[in-house]
């Protein structure tokens, strides 16, 4: 493996397509027009990804931050412009040398039936098999090792549809650890989880990062954690990049109110000194909304059929 | 799997020497296994060789080619339900050969033309030029496997109907002929086309064995895979082919035979108790599904009952056994 990679290298600088400045990103979108049918997502989009970085994409629903993901996971083909993966386009890689470099994990992966937890970890050595080169020791060592640091050990035999949301969340990024791939791709990793398992994978995250050097680029909705885990925060809406750079640039209330129409304090986070995003009080009548008289829930969850115009008590 | 791949492997030659001595004659299976190394008597030798064992091949090869075929669509569609049928293959098939059927029997000179190529090629038109047609409508820069199954059921029908259309205006012989063909039987076999299904499974087996990492790979959904580097597309196109040959040789050979592509996949499935049919079992179960059910139609039932008919009666309800006495919660 280690022999492609310096031949990618070799290449690389023969063709000269490296940049003069700095190191080869690990992901480059160049140009690159997204689009579902004929509504267009992104159009003419460039972004650099810094290998070694963890870089997080948020946005308002539907600001298309898992379309940019996909395409930068080659799940999506773009209508126009390049995705290059370290400093190549990435349709020129076979597809398995693309797997040993990148691997995203969607926001709904298919859970097989009747597989237990370490044949759905095992699935992860595939790009690193083929025909004349079996499964080895070392593929078993991976997949010991992915298993252990998503703690699944003991559950390694279990069925997987057994699973709970929050250790089948931990089995799916066990797959992608064995898969051992430099970039890694998430999209919103750490959704249907509770607040301590939200913290378990975005912690296994940054140590993946920190130890391996991994690039990771994820989807994240809690703009705080996104805050607390990131090197760096790239706000997507309407088709652009409305914001990029560390988390305490780009988490600003004008910001947060252009990109997500939130009004919202910033503080530091009294624990990780990270920025710490505080939705602010909305004001009770920026709405004209009424419920209907007859079916207007009260304080205690009766339907009530009083006065009109009664001013809900829930607030104050 | 190893172990119930064998087993089926042995149950199958033993439902084939059975398929040799049911029957009429009065042939033992001693009698059956002396003549085929040779050794028996000329008259054995007619019965044997001439007569019982090309129907008994052609009922092994057309049910492995169904059996296989149903793995490999049940599994690339990762739902039980999709059998080579709702790629359009066997209702392509059926309206090429019902059309011969008719059309050459009336003063249509283009039914003629058809049926000098022979029902089989016929058929094995039909059954290509509809799933291409299938496959043809579910391209939207990739095939999503819902969306070919809901194209193939909508074809299916669409087929389906022209088939009862041809066969309503048509002369009674014609329709009771068509009819028959597209119940299924192995009545009409003979050597010859007992051949064009052998060179098939011979071709197709090992591409799809070939494909069966990839098949247990889709299974993590079409990003899981493509993250691993499973080449999505690809995969799926030669998956849809292997199938489509296996079925168009298979019907052409036997016409339609009901339920096996669908029932021999789950049977093997559950026998193995592994997550997705595994290739090799279903194709061994498909092939005793349809040899057994040939024997059982010679040799136990009064007249000649057509295979196709004893697969449905037998198939489906063993098939509901399986699902209602494994208590373990599981998706069909």
């Amino acid at each position: 493996m280690s022999e492609t990679r310096t031949d990618a290298a070799a290449r690389l600088t023969a063709t000269g397509t490296a940049t003069a400045t700095g190191p080869v990103p690990a992901l480059e979108a160049r140009g690159l027009t997204l689009a579902y049918d004929r509504s267009v997502v992104f159009e003419r989009l460039d972004l650099s990804i810094e290998a070694g970085t963890v870089t997080t994409l948020i946005g308002a629903n539907g600001s298309g931050k898992s379309t940019l993901l996909k395409a930068f996971g080659r799940i999506l083909q773009p209508s126009a412009g390049t995705v290059r993966l370290d400093g190549r386009p990435v349709r020129e890689f076979a597809t398995r040398e693309v797997a040993r470099r990148l691997a995203i994990l969607p926001q709904k992966p298919l859970t097989p039936s009747a597989t237990s937890v370490r044949d759905l970890v095992s699935r992860g050595r595939h790009p690193h098999q083929s025909m004349l080169k079996p499964w080895t020791p070392r593929d078993t060592e991976v997949v010991d090792a992915a298993l252990a640091a998503t703690g699944l050990a003991e559950l390694a035999g279990r069925d997987a549809g057994s699973l709970s949301g929050g250790q089948l969340q931990r089995a799916w990024i066990a797959l992608v650890l064995a898969q051992e791939a430099p970039t890694i791709l998430l999209d919103e990793p750490t959704t249907f989880l509770d607040l301590s398992h939200q913290l378990d994978v975005l912690e296994l995250v940054r140590s993946i990062n920190r130890e391996r050097g991994a690039t990771v680029v994820m989807v994240l909705h809690d703009l705080s954690l996104a805050g607390r885990y990131s090197d760096r925060l790239v706000v997507v809406g309407g088709g652009r990049v409305l914001a990029d750079g560390a988390p305490w640039e780009v988490l600003t209330p004008d910001i947060l109110r252009s990109a997500f129409d939130l009004e919202a304090l910033v503080v530091p986070d009294p624990s990780s000194g990270s920025p710490l995003v505080v939705p602010a009080l909305r004001p009770e009548s920026t709405s004209d909304f009424r419920w209907p008289s007859a079916n207007r829930p009260d304080a205690r969850g009766l339907s009530t059929a009083e006065t009109p115009g009664e001013v809900d008590g829930t607030r104050g | 799997m190893v172990i119930v791949t064998l087993i089926a492997l042995v149950a199958a030659i033993v439902i084939a020497l059975l398929g040799i001595v049911a029957g009429s004659s009065s042939l033992t299976i001693p009698d059956a296994v002396r003549t085929l190394v040779g050794a028996g008597t000329p008259g054995q030798e007619l019965i044997v060789i001439e007569l019982r064992l090309p129907r008994v091949v052609a009922g092994l090869l057309v049910g492995a080619a169904l059996g296989i075929a149903g793995a490999l669509t049940q599994t690339f569609a990762r739902n039980p339900l999709a059998t080579p049928d709702i790629l359009g293959v066997t209702s392509g098939a059926s309206l090429g050969a019902v059309a011969a059927i008719v059309l050459a029997g009336g003063s249509y000179s283009v039914g003629a033309g058809l049926l000098s190529l022979g029902l089989p090629l016929v058929a094995v038109l039909g059954a290509l030029a509809s799933s291409a047609i299938v496959y043809g409508l579910a391209w939207r820069g990739g095939v999503d496997s819902y969306r070919l199954i809901l194209i193939g059921i909508g074809a299916t029908a669409a087929l389906g109907g022209i088939t009862s259309y041809l066969i309503a205006r048509a002369k009674i012989t014609d329709a009771t002929a068509a009819a028959q063909w597209l119940v299924g039987s192995l009545s009409g076999v003979s050597w010859s086309s007992v051949w064009p299904v052998l060179v098939c499974l011979v071709v197709i087996t090992p591409i799809a064995l070939q494909q069966s990492t990839n098949l247990e790979l889709t299974q993590l959904g079409d990003e899981v895979s493509t993250s691993l580097g499973v080449a999505v597309q690809r995969h799926r196109l030669v998956v849809i082919v292997c199938a489509v040959v296996l079925t168009a040789a298979a019907v052409s050979a036997s016409g339609p035979v009901e339920f096996v592509a669908f029932v021999a996949p789950q049977i093997a499935r559950r026998l193995a108790r592994v997550g997705r049919p595994p290739i090799l079992a279903a194709g061994l179960v498909g092939a005793i599904i349809v040899t057994g059910g040939d024997a059982l139609a010679r040799g136990v039932l009064p007249g000649q009952v057509p295979v196709g008919i004893i697969t449905a009666i037998i198939g489906a309800p063993y098939l509901i056994w399986l699902l209602t006495r494994r208590k373990e919660r599981e998706t069909l």
